[in-house]
């Protein structure tokens, strides 16, 4: 179950113990399971076991009293907290999620075609993202100090905890409303339907893709400029410049490579980070992914979808959270021996 | 007209020999950098709109003035609202609850993380692991979608988003305090302490809390930051401040359906949102920059990301 069950696979260095790749992929694993399961209990304290009624709080204080009986029976409110919870959980594992309290369709039915539009955003966003950071960042580091270094460095201060949904508001701004007319502000996808998938619509996906790739492409540039500047400085690098190699040579095969394992990190906490992002964006622009979801089952205070939706959206954090470490770990070679 | 000031010529004396107020002594320093300057300026501009515009309001904000969406004019400088109210006196009026409820999540947020992580790096052992990993449940959701958990059963009651955000802040916070803490807890003068007996939480609050000055003044900046950008945004989605008191969250999301009509609606308290954020960002990169230095500044600023997960901010 923990640490210590991982055969070593036969990589040079590696003696009697795990590897350490495999190692951390053990221990974060169980340990990521772990704090899902008490996730999962928090969300479900938090929505259906607080003190006060869940019925009460769906219904509104002036429901009838049979109707809040109801409700308490098809939410199971009269059972004790520890069943409740093994009904929802047993539930959520073997794929009956219940039905959505706001229109009596089925929970999955609702989300599941949100999960695909949220994660054809999220992946779109993150790489690009990715991409333009890290490109930006090894070549405002190569002109260090010019004019073109500093003007990006500006442009990734001034843009840098800008607010998602401030982004975006400019965005539709400028595209699609006051001053231009040359994209949609509003995506026509149909959420419950799923008849349009996000990328037989392109066109609607710029805008919420590029509201999320402006909020985080200055931390990538600045973590990767940052890191290759000091990559450059090293002693390797100027052994290397000594040795007559390359400027590109020098850049690509010494300085690069030690640059990019911190800002690995950095890419991986910003898929973290669109997590939570898609929810302002998508409701911006009416996009029809989980986020948007989460906020409807929020306003209709709608307890199945709520519980579901947030725990897809922690699954997913504590998931990516050791992603990005292993790769991170496997990203940077002197920490990769075992000690 | 001409006041000659003839003060600012004379550079501060060099470093005082003992700095006993050593936060003031780096905010003055990092006010005094070209990029906390304009960090300052803009964050105090937008500071002083929300604290003085309740007092200089030419309409009240809640009366119906002329007819909805119309541009501005000489008797409505930003034009109406969606509903015919004076876009300039809501948005004189609707910042100083947003920067009141940012202040106490940031407080919370910061003090409670700051308490998590020294105790748990001057504790050790199994009250070390019991307290981060509970730290780290928190840090699995999303800062927002928490907020948004809490408010979905209890109701958008102020005192409680300004819990929950300041709650949301915890893990990242703690995390920080804990590696600081951990370098500062090896040190002679804690063990010489220890030594004499004095109490543990003695030893946190009097030896180990004022070496992390630098941690402890970042993180402020940050999570102060990251407060306004969430509160702003729950305010957007309707779920902060109720309406039809003004905010510049919610402002910028009823009138977005008169963008057309009249822009100002919706760009001023946008713009002002960004000031706020984009000069407490800058300010924040400063005080991070004069106190560890440029590169180490750049890479914990980086790290911050939206996720606000820093690994280590040097004590």
């Amino acid at each position: 179950m923990t640490a210590d069950v991982a055969p070593a696979p036969p990589v040079a260095g590696a003696k009697q113990r795990a590897h350490p790749v495999a190692r951390l992929i053990w221990t974060r694993t169980a340990l990521g399971l772990v704090t899902l399961f008490v996730v999962s209990i928090l969300i479900f304290a938090a929505t259906q076991l607080l003190p006060g009624n869940a019925a009460t709080a769906v219904l509104g204080h002036n429901a009838s009293a049979s109707a809040v009986r109801t409700l308490q029976l098809r939410l199971g409110l009269n059972k004790p907290p520890a069943t409740q919870y093994w009904d929802w959980l047993s539930g959520v594992l073997s794929g009956r999620l219940g039905t959505s309290l706001a229109n009596g369709q089925s929970v999955w039915g609702l989300v599941g075609p949100r999960l695909l539009n949220s994660f054809v955003l999220v992946v779109l966003a993150g790489f690009i993202g990715a991409f333009i950071g890290v490109g930006l960042g090894l070549f405002a580091a190569i002109r260090r100090d010019k004019p073109v270094d500093h003007a990006l460095s500006v442009g990734a201060l001034a843009v840098t905890s800008l607010p998602e949904f401030v982004v975006a508001i400019f965005l539709v701004i400028i595209f699609s409303t006051v001053l231009l007319h040359v994209l949609p502000g509003v995506s026509p996808l149909e959420s419950n339907s799923g008849a349009l998938k996000p990328w037989q619509a392109p066109k609607e996906l710029v805008l919420p893709v590029a509201a999320l790739v402006v909020v985080i492409v200055p931390y990538i540039f600045r973590m990767m400029r940052a890191a290759t500047i000091e990559a450059m400085e090293s002693e390797y690098v100027e052994m290397a410049q000594l040795n007559g190699l390359s400027r590109v040579r020098v850049l690509l095969r010494y300085a690069f490579p030690n640059a990019i394992a911190p800002t690995i990190q950095v890419i991986g906490l910003n898929f973290l980070y669109l997590a939570g992002g898609i929810v302002l964006v998508e409701f911006v622009f009416d996009y029809p992914g989980i986020g948007q979801g989460l906020v409807n089952a929020v306003a209709d205070r709608d307890i199945p979808q709520i519980q579901f939706i947030v725990l897809v959206l922690t699954a997913f954090y504590i998931f990516m959270n050791i992603l990005t470490d292993v790769v991170t770990l496997m990203a940077t070679p002197r920490r990769r021996v075992p000690r | 007209m001409t006041a000659p000031a003839p003060a600012p010529a004379v550079p501060a004396p060099a470093a005082p020999r003992i700095r006993r107020r050593e936060w003031l002594h780096i905010l003055t320093r990092a006010a005094r950098t070209p990029r906390g300057m304009v960090g300052l300026g803009l964050a105090l501009v937008v500071v002083l709109i929300a604290v003085i515009g309740p007092f200089v309001v030419s309409y009240p904000p809640l009366a119906f003035v002329t007819v909805p969406g119309s541009p501005p004019s000489a008797k409505f400088p930003l034009g109406s609202d969606i509903l015919g109210r004076d876009v300039l006196s809501r948005v004189l009026d609707g910042g100083w609850q947003l920067l009141l409820m940012a202040t106490g999540a940031m407080i919370i947020g910061v003090v409670l993380g700051t308490a998590a992580g020294i105790a748990a790096a001057q504790l050790r052992g199994w009250r070390d692991g019991l307290i981060m990993r509970t730290v780290d449940v928190i840090l699995a959701f999303p800062q927002l979608v928490f907020a948004l958990l809490l408010v979905s059963i209890l109701g958008p009651a102020r005192w409680l988003l300004v819990l929950a955000v300041g709650i949301s802040h915890v893990p990242q916070v703690a995390r920080v305090m804990r590696a600081a803490a951990l370098d500062v807890s090896e040190r002679d003068f804690v063990k010489a302490v220890e030594i004499t007996g004095v109490r543990q939480s003695k030893v946190m609050s009097g030896e180990i809390l004022p070496n992390l000055i630098t941690p402890l003044m970042v993180e402020t900046g940050l999570r102060l930051t990251y407060s306004i950008v969430i509160i702003t945004g729950l305010s957007f989605i309707g779920f902060g401040l109720q309406p039809p008191a003004p905010n510049w969250g919610y402002m910028i999301n009823e009138n977005r359906i008169i963008l057309t009509s009249n822009p100002w609606a919706v760009v001023a308290p946008a713009i002002l949102i960004a000031i706020l954020t984009v000069g407490l960002n800058l300010f924040t990169d400063a005080i991070a920059r004069v106190a560890l230095g440029i590169e180490r500044a750049e890479k914990i600023i980086a790290e911050a990301a939206g996720t606000g997960i820093v690994s280590e901010i040097p004590a």
